[in-house]
C-alpha cells in the first residue's frame, strides 16, 4: 500500500498533489460558506479560456529547449500593439459588418488585432530567438530580465506613441497612452459572449473554450509535424538531432517564434475576456504566471505537454478564482489572494528549478 | 637508466621497505567484477609503471587508493593496503592526502585566474593569526603571501621549473601547468607517493621529455612514483618495474631490466578464449580495392579528446572493418567527424561521391548510418518511447512514417507501431512496449534500440562505435552477430570502432589501428598479439606501408 | 602599441563610458545647478551604497549577482517594524534594531545559501524568483501575521481593524537620521575605546594561549590611541567634532592632508629607517595629484559645491569600512576559499574546501551586510514603506553595480563605488530632463527604470554568451538527463490533442 502510494506521489509529483488538495480544500471552503458553486465554475472556466493561451506559449519554448519562457512579455508587446491599432481605427465597428451582426465586426476586429500581433511578435521573436542562440544555457536568467526590459522600453514608447483615439490617450491633455483601456467599445468579451450558454448562474464561454482548444489543436498537429518532431529532438537532446542532420539553432529559432507569436495572441485573448488591455508595467509578471501555471500542470524546464497547460492553467486559476471570495469571509476587503499568487507561483518556480537547476555540472 | 641505482638499494631491503602493498584488492559494482584480486606493491623512490587496456581495472584501483566516494558510496571493496609496512584504512582522499599519497590529475586541477603561487598553496594556505581568527577561528587569519611564495619557488625549484610564482596560471603553455600541478603535490609535506595519472596524454614530444626527466628528480629524493600510462617507449625509459593488468586481473609485475617491450604487449593484449560469435556459414562475399565504400584523405577532426590529426585510409564495400586503439587516440573521432558531430576537414568519400563536411546530415543523405558510441547523449532521446527513438531518423532523412496532406506532413502513428513492433522482435529488444521510455533500458537494449533506428535508415553504410561498452555478454553477442548477419545477408558495409580488441578480431576483415591521431597499422585479425600490443601502443609505427590499397 | 593597450582599456570600461557620458548628457539637459545635483547624489551614495557593496561577495564567491539581498532588506524591515513597535528611538534604537536584525539575516542567508546549493548555476534565477516569493511571505507576515495572529496593539503602526501593518510607518521621530548626525566627537570616542579594548583583549588571549606578548608595541599603540583622544579636549578640536556633519570642502582638505602626510611618512620610513628601495616617481605623482586636487578647490564652481555639500560622517564611515572589509576578507583563508569557490567548484572540492559550506557563508555575509545597509537606507530616507522598501532593492543595487563595470564574476569596492555615483546621477536628473526635453517627467521616469533593467538584462547576456563561447558550441550541453517533473507523467500529448 504505501509503495503503491510513493509510486503515485513520484508520478504525479508533490506539489501538484499539495496544490489539488489545496484546491479541493477552498473548494470544500467555498461550499461551506454557502458559495454559488455553479457561478464559480463559470469563473474556473472563462479564466482557463482566458489564461490558456498564455500558458501555451510555454509549450513551444520548452520543447524547442529555451526552456521556461519568462520573456513572453516580449510576443505580449506585440499583441498589444495589434490590439490598440483596431481600436484606434476602429475596426471592431466597421459599419457594415456591425449591420450585419454585432459580434462578426467584434470577430473581424479581434482577428485583424491578431493578425497584426502575429506579424509583429514574428519579427520580435525572431531576434529575440537569435539573441537566445547566443546564451545556450542560461536562457532562463536572461529572458526573464530581457523580458523586464522590454516591458521597460515599452513604457516609453507608450508615452510617445502617437495614437489619437480619444479611447486611448490620457484624457484632458495628458500625454501618451491610458494604463488601461477599456474594449467596451470595441471587442471585449467577442469570444466570451459567442456561442455562450447559460444554465442558471453557470455560464458556459463556449466561444472562448472553442478558440482556446483550436489553438492547443494547432500546436498538438505542428508537434506531431516533421518540424514539430525536429524540434523536440533538438531542445530534449541537441547532440541527437545534430546526429540525425537537424539544424538545432533553427529549431530553437522555430520555436522561439512560435512561443512569441502565441503570447501575441494569448493577450489578446487574455484582453478580451478582462474588458481591458493592461499597458505600462501590467503585463510585467505574465511569464511568471504562465510559467507558474504549466508548472503546476506537470511540465519541468525540458519538458511540456498540452496536458501540461490545460490541467495547470485549470489548477492555478481556479484556485485564484476561489481564493479571493474564500479569504474574503476570513478577512474583508483583504489582498490575501494576491499574497497566495506571489507565494504558490514563485514557490512552484523555484521547486521546478532545484529539481533540474540542481547538480553539478561544472 | 640513471635510477638503475635505486632500484637496486630496493632491491636489497625488499621485505620491509614497500611504501605502498595492495594485496589482493576486488571490487564489484552492482554485481559486475571489476577489480579480481589485483595486487600492486610499490618501493620508495622507483618508478612503477601500471599498464592495462582500458577497462583493466587501473582507474578503479587508483580510486580505491584515494578513498574515492565513488568506492565507498557503492559498498567498499575486498583486500588490504599497506603504506609503510602500516595496514592503513583510506576512506577519504583526504585520508590519502594525510598518508603521503598525491595525484597529478590528468585534467588540470588548476585556476587560471590565480597565480602560480596560489594554485600550488590551494586549499593550504598560510596565514598569520589575528585579534579575530583567535575568537572566530582559523578561517578569518590574514594570508601570508611572501612565505606562501618562498615554498612555492621551493617546489618550483626542486622540479627545476624556471617560472615566476607571482606569474598568472592563465597564461601558461599547457606543458608548464602540469609542471605546476607536480609542484603543488611536491609542496605538500610527507609526500610519499605520486601517482601520475596518463601525464604525457595532452604534452608535445619536447614537453613529455621534461616530464620524464622531473619524474627521474621527484624519484632520485625518495619519493615513489605510480606511472599510469600507454606508452611502452615510456616506461622503458623511466620505469623500475612495472605491473600489468587486464580485465581487472592481475597479470604480471616485472622488472624492467628483465622484461622487454614485446613481452609487455603481449601481456597487455593477452590471449582471449571466448568465441564472440558462430560461424555464420559460408562467406560468400567478393571484396575488391576497387569498389571502395568510404574513403579518406587527409582526414582530421577536432573532436576534444579524440582527436584525428590527419588520416588516409580505404574501406572496400561489403567487408567488416575495424577501427582499434586505446582511449584517448583518435580512434572515435572518424565515425563522428563524419556524420558531422564535430568539425572535420580533409576528403571524405562515400562509393565515390564526395562529402560536404560543412553541411549538417550530409552522410546520412548519402545512405550512411551511425550509432554512437555516447548512447544516452547522442544516440538516444530518453524521455521518448521505444517507437519514436526508432523511428526517427528514418523520419527526419527520408520522411518516412508520415501521412501527407497537402503540404502537411503529420506523424503516422499506425506505420510507426507496425515497424517498431517488428524491430522489437528481430533484436530481441527486451521491454515492457514499444511505448516505453528509451531511458528506463538496459545498455544492452537501449543498444539495439539505437541499432534498429540506424538500420530503420536502410543504410548502405553502417558505422557503429563502441557497440559492446556496458551492455552484458548475450546482448554483446547477439548484436555483434545482427551485425555479422546484416554484412553477409544485405552485403552492408560495416565499420566498428570499439576498445575492445577481441571483439573487433572476432568479426572484423581487417582492423585499423589508430595510435596519436593517425593510423599506426592495418591489420589482420590473426596477426600476433605483439603486433597489436605495438601498434596500439604506439611503439611501433608502420602505418604507411601497410595502408590498404 | 601602447595606443592599442589604451584602446582595449577603454573597451574594457565601455559600460562605464557609456554612462558617464549619459550621465553628462543629462545632467544638462535637465538644466539643473550642479549643486542641486551634487547635494542629491551624496545623498545617495550614503544611503544606497551599503547595499551595493553587499553584492561583492557572492560575487567572487561564483554565486553571481545576488538578488537574494532582497531577503536581507526583508529582515531590516521586520526589525524596523518591531523595534518602532516597541518605542525605541535614536541612535541607541538603531543600534538595537541592527543587533535583531542580524541573526534573522543570518538565518534568511543560511536558508537562501542551503537552497542556492541546490540550483548551482542557475542562482541567480533562482534568487529572483525567491526574492518574490520571499515577498508573499513578508506581505502574509505584515497583513495578516502582525494583528491577526500576534496581537499587536498599536493604532499609529496598524490599520483601523486591527488587522495588518498600515503602508507607510514614519520614522521621523524614531531612527530617522540616528546614524547620520552620530556626531564626529562621538565617533572618535568610540574609536578610541574599541582600540584600547582590542589591545587589552588581543594581550589577553595571548596569555591565555601562552604565545609571547610583544608589550611594547601594545604599549606604543595605546599611548598614541590615548594621545588622538587628547587632541579632542583641545577646545577648538572640540568644536569643529562637534557637529556630525562634515562640509564636503573640509572633508576633501583632510583627505588630501592625509594622503600626503601619508605618503610622506612612508616614503620618510622605507627610504631613511627600512633602506630599501622605494618607488620615488609613484610617491611623488600622488604627492602632485594632491596637491593638483587641491588645486581644483579653487575653481569657484568646484568650490560652490564644496561649500554646499554636507556628508554624513558615521555613515560615510560605515561605508568605508565595508570596503575595508571586502578587502580585508579577501585576504583571509576565508576570502581565499571563497575566491577559489568562485573560479572552480571543481578544483575547489579536490582541494580539500568544502564548497558547499563556503558559499553558504558567502550568502549570511551578503544577506546580514544588506540588511545592515537596508537600515542605513531606511533611517536616512526617514519613512518607512512598508510593502515597496524592499521591492527594487535588489534590481537597483545590481543595477548600480554593472553600470560601474562590474560583472556577473568580478566585482570590486571601486566599481561598486563608481556604479552607485552613476546609476544615482542618472537617478536624480533622468526625470528632468525628461520633463525639459519631452515636457514628460514620465519619459524620465521609464528612462531610469528602462536603464535599470536593461544594464542587467546585458550583463547577463554577455555573461552568457562568454560562457557559451568558452565551453565550444559541440559541447555546449550538459547530456540530457531525465526531467524528475515531467519524466514521470504518463498523460501523453495525445490524450491533450483529443480533449480539443
Amino acid at each position: 500500500m504505501r509503495d503503491n502510494a510513493k509510486v503515485l506521489v513520484r508520478q504525479v509529483g508533490l506539489p501538484r498533489i499539495i496544490i489539488a488538495g489545496f484546491f479541493l480544500l477552498l473548494l470544500v471552503a467555498a461550499g461551506g460558506f454557502q458559495m454559488d458553486l455553479l457561478q464559480l465554475c463559470s469563473d474556473f472556466l472563462r479564466r482557463w479560456g482566458m489564461y490558456g493561451v498564455l500558458v501555451l506559449a510555454m509549450v513551444p519554448a520548452v520543447q524547442c529547449g529555451i526552456g521556461l519562457n519568462f520573456g513572453i512579455s516580449m510576443g505580449i508587446v506585440g499583441g498589444l500593439l495589434g490590439g490598440l491599432i483596431v481600436v484606434e481605427f476602429r475596426l471592431a465597428n466597421i459599419p457594415a459588418l456591425v449591420a450585419v451582426h454585432p459580434l462578426l465586426a467584434q470577430w473581424v476586429g479581434i482577428l485583424i488585432a491578431i493578425l497584426i500581433g502575429v506579424v509583429l511578435a514574428a519579427g520580435i521573436g525572431w531576434l529575440y530567438a537569435l539573441l537566445l542562440n547566443r546564451v545556450k544555457g542560461s536562457e532562463m536568467t536572461v529572458t526573464t530580465y530581457v523580458g523586464f526590459s522590454i516591458i521597460a522600453f515599452m513604457n516609453i514608447l507608450w508615452t510617445i506613441l502617437p495614437f489619437q483615439s480619444g479611447e486611448l490617450i490620457y484624457p484632458n491633455a495628458g500625454q501618451g497612452l491610458r494604463n488601461t483601456i477599456s474594449l467596451a467599445d470595441s471587442y471585449s468579451g467577442v469570444m466570451n459572449n459567442t456561442f455562450a450558454i447559460t444554465i442558471g448562474s453557470l455560464t458556459i464561454p463556449t466561444g472562448l473554450l472553442l478558440f482556446f482548444f483550436l489553438m492547443c489543436l494547432l500546436v498538438w498537429l505542428f508537434m506531431r509535424s516533421k518540424t514539430g518532431e525536429a524540434m523536440s529532438a533538438a531542445g530534449a537532446n541537441p547532440n541527437f538531432a545534430r546526429a540525425n542532420g537537424i539544424n538545432v539553432n533553427r529549431m530553437r529559432l522555430v520555436g522561439t517564434i512560435l512561443s512569441t507569436v502565441l503570447a501575441a495572441v494569448g493577450i489578446l485573448v487574455y484582453a478580451q475576456g478582462f474588458g481591458f488591455m493592461q499597458l505600462y508595467n501590467g503585463p510585467m509578471m505574465m511569464g511568471f504566471t504562465s510559467v507558474a501555471a504549466v508548472l503546476i500542470g506537470g511540465a519541468s524546464p525540458r519538458k511540456a505537454r498540452i496536458s501540461h497547460v490545460l490541467i495547470g492553467t485549470f489548477l492555478f486559476q481556479s484556485i485564484m478564482a476561489l481564493a479571493l471570495p474564500v479569504a474574503n469571509q476570513f478577512i474583508p476587503e483583504s489582498n490575501l489572494s494576491e499574497v497566495m499568487r506571489l507565494i504558490i507561483s514563485n514557490g512552484i518556480i523555484i521547486y521546478a528549478l532545484t529539481q533540474t537547476g540542481g547538480g553539478d555540472r561544472e | 637508466m640513471n635510477n638503475r641505482k635505486a632500484s637496486d638499494k630496493g632491491g636489497m631491503t625488499l621485505e620491509r621497505s614497500y611504501v605502498l602493498k595492495m594485496d589482493n584488492i576486488s571490487k564489484e559494482y552492482s554485481g559486475n567484477r571489476v577489480l579480481k584480486g589485483v595486487s600492486l606493491q610499490v618501493r620508495p623512490g622507483e618508478i612503477h609503471a601500471l599498464m592495462g587496456e582500458n577497462g583493466a581495472g587501473k582507474s578503479t584501483l587508483m580510486n580505491i587508493l584515494f578513498g574515492m566516494p565513488v568506492i565507498h558510496s557503492t559498498g567498499g571493496f575486498e583486500g588490504t593496503i599497506e603504506v609503510d609496512g602500516q595496514p592503513v584504512k583510506i576512506d577519504t582522499p583526504v585520508k590519502a592526502m594525510e598518508l603521503g599519497i598525491g595525484m597529478v590529475h590528468q585534467e588540470f586541477m588548476l585556476i587560471p585566474g590565480f597565480t602560480v603561487t596560489e594554485n600550488i598553496k590551494i586549499g593550504r594556505e598560510l596565514s598569520h593569526p589575528n585579534l579575530v581568527s583567535r575568537l572566530v577561528g582559523k578561517s578569518m587569519e590574514i594570508l601570508d603571501r611572501a612565505a606562501m611564495k618562498k615554498d612555492a619557488q621551493a617546489a618550483l625549484d626542486t622540479i627545476g621549473l624556471k617560472l615566476s610564482p607571482s606569474q598568472k596560471v592563465g597564461g601558461l603553455p599547457v606543458g608548464y601547468m602540469q609542471f605546476v600541478e607536480i609542484a603543488r603535490e611536491i609542496d605538500k609535506t610527507g609526500i610519499k607517493l605520486l601517482v601520475f595519472d596518463e601525464p604525457t596524454a595532452v604534452l608535445t614530444e619536447s614537453e613529455a621529455a621534461r616530464l620524464l626527466e622531473t619524474m627521474k628528480v621527484i624519484a632520485s629524493r625518495g619519493i615513489a612514483i605510480i606511472f599510469i600510462t600507454h606508452r611502452l617507449d615510456e616506461v622503458m625509459e623511466v620505469a623500475d618495474s612495472l605491473t600489468v593488468l587486464r580485465d581487472g586481473e592481475f597479470v604480471a609485475r616485472r622488472e624492467i631490466a628483465e622484461t622487454s617491450v614485446v613481452e609487455i604487449a603481449e601481456l597487455m593484449i593477452g590471449r582471449k578464449v571466448e568465441k564472440l560469435v558462430e560461424d555464420q556459414g559460408e562467406d560468400t562475399r567478393v571484396l575488391s580495392d576497387d569498389n571502395i565504400a568510404v574513403s579518406l584523405r587527409n582526414y582530421v577532426v577536432h573532436m576534444p579528446g579524440e582527436l584525428v590529426k590527419g588520416v588516409d585510409l580505404d574501406i572496400r564495400k561489403g567487408e567488416i572493418f575495424g577501427i582499434g586503439g586505446l582511449a584517448g587516440q583518435g580512434k572515435l573521432g572518424i565515425p563522428n567527424g563524419i556524420m558531422g558531430l564535430y568539425t572535420a576537414s580533409g576528403e571524405v568519400r562515400v562509393n565515390g561521391e564526395l562529402l560536404d563536411l560543412s553541411r549538417l546530415g550530409e552522410a546520412l543523405h548519402h545512405k550512411v548510418a551511425f550509432v554512437s558510441e555516447d548512447r544516452r547523449g547522442v544516440g538516444l532521446l530518453l524521455d521518448e518511447s521505444i517507437e519514436k527513438n526508432i523511428v526517427f531518423s528514418a523520419m527526419q532523412v527520408n520522411n518516412d512514417f508520415f501521412h501527407k496532406y497537402g503540404w502537411i506532413r503529420l506523424h503516422n502513428g499506425s506505420a510507426t507501431r507496425r515497424h517498431a513492433e517488428e524491430m522489437v522482435k528481430k533484436l530481441d529488444i527486451r521491454c515492457t512496449g514499444i511505448r516505453q521510455m528509451a531511458g528506463r533500458l538496459s545498455g544492452g537494449n537501449q543498444q539495439k534500440v539505437c541499432l534498429a533506428r540506424a538500420l530503420t535508415l536502410n543504410p548502405e553504410i553502417l558505422f557503429v562505435s563502441e557497440p559492446t561498452r556496458g551492455i552484458d555478454i548475450g546482448a554483446k553477442k547477439l548484436v555483434l552477430e545482427y551485425l555479422v548477419k546484416l554484412n553477409r545477408e544485405q552485403g552492408m558495409t560495416v565499420i566498428v570502432v570499439s576498445s575492445e580488441l577481441a571483439e573487433l578480431r572476432s568479426v572484423c576483415d581487417r582492423i585499423a589501428i589508430v595510435s596519436d591521431g593517425r593510423l599506426a597499422s592495418i591489420l589482420k585479425p590473426d596477426d600476433s598479439d605483439a603486433d597489436f600490443g605495438l601498434a596500439m601502443s604506439g611503439g611501433l609505427k608502420q602505418g604507411g606501408g601497410q595502408r590498404a590499397g | 602599441m601602447n595606443k592599442r593597450k589604451i584602446m582595449d582599456q577603454l573597451f574594457e570600461q565601455k559600460v562605464v563610458i557609456l554612462f558617464v557620458i549619459l550621465c553628462v548628457l543629462t545632467i544638462i539637459a535637465s538644466k539643473q545647478p550642479l549643486t542641486f545635483v551634487a547635494n542629491e547624489l551624496f545623498t545617495r551614495i550614503a544611503r544606497n551604497s551599503f547595499l551595493v557593496l553587499a553584492l561583492i561577495i557572492p560575487v567572487l564567491a561564483g554565486m553571481g549577482l545576488n538578488f537574494g539581498i532582497v531577503i536581507g532588506a526583508m529582515a531590516a524591515q521586520i526589525a524596523v517594524f518591531l523595534t518602532t513597535h516597541w518605542g525605541f528611538v535614536g541612535i541607541g534604537g538603531f543600534l538595537l534594531t541592527a543587533l535583531l536584525a542580524t541573526p534573522m539575516a543570518v538565518f534568511f542567508g543560511f536558508l537562501v545559501g542551503k537552497l542556492f546549493n541546490k540550483a548551482k548555476g542557475s542562482e541567480m534565477i533562482c534568487g529572483l524568483v525567491l526574492g518574490y516569493f520571499a515577498d508573499g511571505l513578508y506581505q502574509l507576515l505584515f497583513l495578516f501575521i502582525f494583528g491577526g495572529v500576534i496581537p499587536i496593539n498599536n493604532p499609529k503602526l496598524m490599520i483601523a481593524t486591527g488587522v495588518g501593518v498600515k503602508n507607510t510607518i514614519d520614522l521621523k521621530d524614531t531612527i530617522k537620521y540616528s546614524l547620520d548626525t552620530v556626531p564626529m566627537l562621538t565617533i572618535v570616542e568610540i574609536g578610541f575605546y574599541i582600540v584600547v579594548a582590542a589591545i587589552v583583549l588581543s594581550a589577553l588571549i595571548k596569555l591565555i594561549q601562552k604565545q609571547p606578548v610583544n608589550w611594547k608595541k601594545s604599549l606604543i599603540s595605546l599611548v598614541v590611541a590615548g594621545a588622538v583622544y587628547a587632541v579632542t579636549f583641545i577646545p577648538a578640536v572640540e568644536s569643529f567634532l562637534a557637529a556630525d556633519r562634515l562640509l564636503l570642502l573640509w572633508a576633501v582638505e583632510l583627505w588630501i592632508a592625509i594622503v600626503l602626510v601619508w605618503q610622506i611618512a612612508k616614503f620618510l620610513w622605507l627610504k631613511v629607517i627600512r633602506k630599501e628601495d622605494v618607488n620615488v616617481k609613484r610617491t611623488l605623482a600622488i604627492c602632485v595629484a594632491a596637491v593638483l586636487v587641491y588645486a581644483i578647490t579653487y575653481i569657484p564652481a568646484v568650490y560652490e559645491i564644496l561649500i554646499y555639500v554636507r556628508l554624513p560622517v558615521m555613515t560615510y564611515l560605515c561605508i568605508a569600512g565595508l570596503c575595508l572589509f571586502n578587502t580585508v576578507l579577501m585576504r583571509t583563508r576565508l576570502g581565499q576559499n571563497m575566491r577559489t569557490v568562485g573560479q572552480s567548484r571543481v578544483v575547489a572540492n579536490a582541494a580539500g574546501i568544502n564548497v558547499d559550506r563556503t558559499r553558504i557563508t558567502a550568502m549570511i555575509f551578503s544577506t546580514v551586510l544588506a540588511s545592515w545597509g537596508q537600515l542605513i537606507f531606511l533611517q536616512n530616507v526617514g519613512t518607512f514603506s512598508t510593502y515597496g522598501a524592499h521591492t527594487q532593492v535588489g534590481q537597483f543595487a545590481i543595477a548600480a553595480l554593472l553600470v560601474g563595470g562590474a560583472s556577473v564574476q568580478k566585482a570590486t569596492n571601486k566599481q561598486a563605488i563608481l556604479g552607485v555615483v552613476l546609476f544615482h546621477t542618472l537617478f536624480i536628473v533622468a526625470p528632468l530632463a525628461g520633463k525639459e526635453l519631452f515636457g514628460n517627467a514620465m519619459i524620465g521616469e521609464y528612462f531610469r527604470v528602462f536603464v535599470s533593467y536593461g544594464v542587467i538584462a546585458l550583463a547577463l547576456a554577455m555573461h552568457a554568451w562568454k560562457k557559451v563561447a568558452k565551453v565550444g558550441p559541440s559541447t555546449e550541453f550538459a547530456p540530457a538527463s531525465a526531467g524528475a517533473l515531467g519524466g514521470g507523467s504518463s498523460a501523453s500529448a495525445a490524450s491533450g490533442g483529443t480533449a480539443g
